[in-house]
């Protein structure tokens, strides 16, 4: 992506034959570029912008949700203070703590599994068969459901006394008594990564398969005349040249798996062993009433996931570079 | 007959072909399940609701007659009709004149434009939430659709300003020489020379944000308060029964089917637009 950034436009001022009138006509359009990009910047100046400013600085206050004009100053006692020897604020709240871990556990791991199943449904798909495009449209379906009614629907199927899973695993002998899914501490987390993998392989798998639908045949047709073993070729040949559009699509789903929220509210709401930092700063900001200390978990929020992009695009940067 | 065994070859290209049909048979029971299971529970009667059957078992409707009986069920899948439409119909017009200064003109901060515009996408909706709560009330849209149609373009907008810059890009530069050639202003440009090419980019990019739309939670649930303003995800998450424990699954099902049916039909019919629409943004931005 950074790349395109510096990319030329295709179309500049039209050609050298007009130079003359060109530099105009250029001025006119320079002009009306910036006319016509104003709308979108007051528009995100307006909805982002403004208010991300004004979060960092209701992070310094003590603002309420009643009342977060009249707020005072208070540094940074919501992230952290010492009141007679004793740590309080952000910082030193273990449960926050706790949120971050279980924020980073459910990224890696789901994003993980989420590229492994990813890449093998985009190879399965990219091979050509009777029925291809049926089956991408099923894959879509999971992707299109809205989080909420995947969560729900999850939900339902893993119920702990009438659940289709449960049964099914009863079924099967695999397990003996019913599990409580969604309730039980060390299944909660599982259950909860389990529904987000399943409603974003379609995501991966199809930037996957535009990545593997642009790759050159003639390598592979060489590998095969010189009989070299298919996981081989996948792993010699096509995982390098798909790592690009792999960095892309792990960078997108790892900014939207840091902020998770429907899915972990709708399945396990506010429980413990899976509240998220998006979670526990709208506890603080909705249902405590604590602007203040809520912003503060957002500000902190906000530059982890600044952070997680920097040295991402740093890493990915130099793993391509030493590539090329 | 040819009684000779099948030799190696044949043997691992049969193993192969199973292997790969039931590879896609696993991936398609995965994918559809949990949906079709939806249905199934959403179509029987109460009295049936804790047998687990693996097949349909029965058609009845009451589940359906319940929640379309109420009325905050009606208003909330009007509200997510509006403000999706409103906030794509927001998207595309003002993500239209950017994409063409974006992807047609050369001019200073170009790319710093393009980085703010990625920045914002990456944005974790938490992180704005105190603030935009301030500016939706400082504006009066507290607990109104005029809300959301604003807070939803934080991640509308900047999506589609950038495929539609993707797209923008790819017209030949021919076209707007000619225009430019016959003294066309940039507006007729735009809305002559672009606006009807645009059209399938503008259409899939429309599609992706009216979903995105439909499906948010986060601010919708924040920025209302009462049940003749909610959205539909809302609407279905609030969805309670007697006590927590009992929820009433049946009625959930019939309106989690309900919301998401339209969607899987528009994903079946333009399901090659999405999927461009989809990989523009990232594959070739």
């Amino acid at each position: 992506m950074t790349t395109t950034l510096n990319e030329s436009v295709p179309t500049d001022t039209p050609s050298a034959r007009t130079r003359k009138r060109g530099t105009k006509v250029r001025r006119q359009r320079v002009r009306a570029a910036w006319t016509y990009l104003a709308p979108m910047l007051v528009a995100l100046a307006l909805v982002a912008g403004w208010p991300l400013l004004r979060t960092f600085y209701l992070s310094l206050t003590d603002a309420s949700l009643s009342d977060t004009t009249g707020a005072a100053f208070i540094g940074f006692e919501n992230y952290l203070v010492k009141d007679d020897g004793v740590w309080y604020g952000l910082l030193a709240d273990p449960v926050w703590w706790n949120s971050v871990w279980n924020t980073v556990y459910f990224s890696v791991i789901s994003v993980s599994l989420e590229v492994v199943f990813g890449i093998i449904v985009a190879l399965l798909l990219n091979a050509e068969f009777k029925g291809r495009m049926l089956v991408r449209a099923a894959v879509l379906i999971p992707w299109a459901i809205p989080t909420i009614v995947s969560a729900k629907m999850w939900a339902w199927m893993l119920n702990d006394q009438f659940g289709i899973i449960n049964h099914l695993l009863m079924g099967l002998g695999l397990i003996d008594a019913p599990l409580a899914w969604t309730a039980d501490a060390d299944l909660s987390m599982w259950a909860v990564i389990m529904v987000d993998v399943w409603k974003t392989i379609p995501f991966v798998a199809l930037l996957v398969l535009a990545a593997l639908q642009m790759l050159p045949k003639d390598c592979y047709e060489a590998a095969e005349v010189d009989g070299i073993h298919p996981v081989k070729v996948f792993f010699r040949v096509t995982l390098p040249l798909i790592t690009p559009a792999l960095l892309v699509a792990v960078i997108f789903r790892l900014l939207d798996a840091l902020r998770v929220f429907d899915v972990i509210y709708v399945l396990t709401s506010n429980s413990s062993s899976t509240m998220t930092m998006s979670i526990y700063a709208r506890q603080q900001l909705v249902e405590f009433q604590d602007v203040g200390y809520g912003s503060a978990a957002s500000t902190m929020l906000f530059l982890i996931i600044a952070l997680a992009v920097v040295v991402y695009l740093y890493l990915g940067r130099r793993q391509l570079g030493v590539e090329k | 007959m040819n009684q000779t065994p099948m030799n190696r070859y044949q043997l691992t290209r049969l193993a192969k072909h199973v292997g790969k049909w039931a590879l896609i048979a696993i991936i398609i029971v995965y994918a559809v399940f949990p949906f079709y299971y939806a249905v199934i529970t959403s179509l029987k009667p109460s009295s049936e609701l804790f047998e687990v059957n693996y097949w349909l078992t029965s058609l009845d409707f009451s589940n359906y007659a319940q929640i379309f009986a109420q009325k905050s069920f009606l208003q909330a899948i009007g509200n997510s009709i509006l403000i999706a439409l409103s906030v794509v119909l927001i998207a595309l017009l003002l993500g239209i004149t950017a994409s063409y200064a974006l992807g047609r003109v050369r001019f200073r901060g170009r790319s710093t434009v393009m980085l703010i515009i990625l920045g914002v996408s990456m944005f974790p909706q938490v992180a704005v939430l105190s603030g935009l709560f301030e500016v939706i009330r400082s504006l009066n849209l507290y607990n109104n659709p005029g809300g959301l149609i604003l807070s939803y373009t934080i991640f509308t907008l900047p999506f589609t300003v950038w495929v539609l810059t993707t797209f923008m890009r790819q017209l030949p530069m021919e076209l707007e020489e000619a225009a430019i050639m016959d003294g066309a202003t940039p507006w007729e440009t735009i809305t002559k020379v672009f606006l009807p090419l645009m059209w399938p980019a503008m259409a899939t990019t429309g599609l992706l944000a009216f979903i995105a739309a439909w499906n948010e939670f986060l601010f919708a649930l924040t920025f209302t308060l009462t049940d003749s303003e909610r959205t539909v995800p809302v609407a279905i998450a609030l969805i309670s029964g007697g006590s927590q424990h009992e929820l009433p699954w049946g009625p959930i099902m019939a309106a989690s089917v309900t919301v998401t049916i339209p969607l899987v039909i528009l994903v079946m019919i333009f399901q090659r637009r999405i999927v461009s629409g989809l990989t523009a943004g990232a594959v070739k931005g």
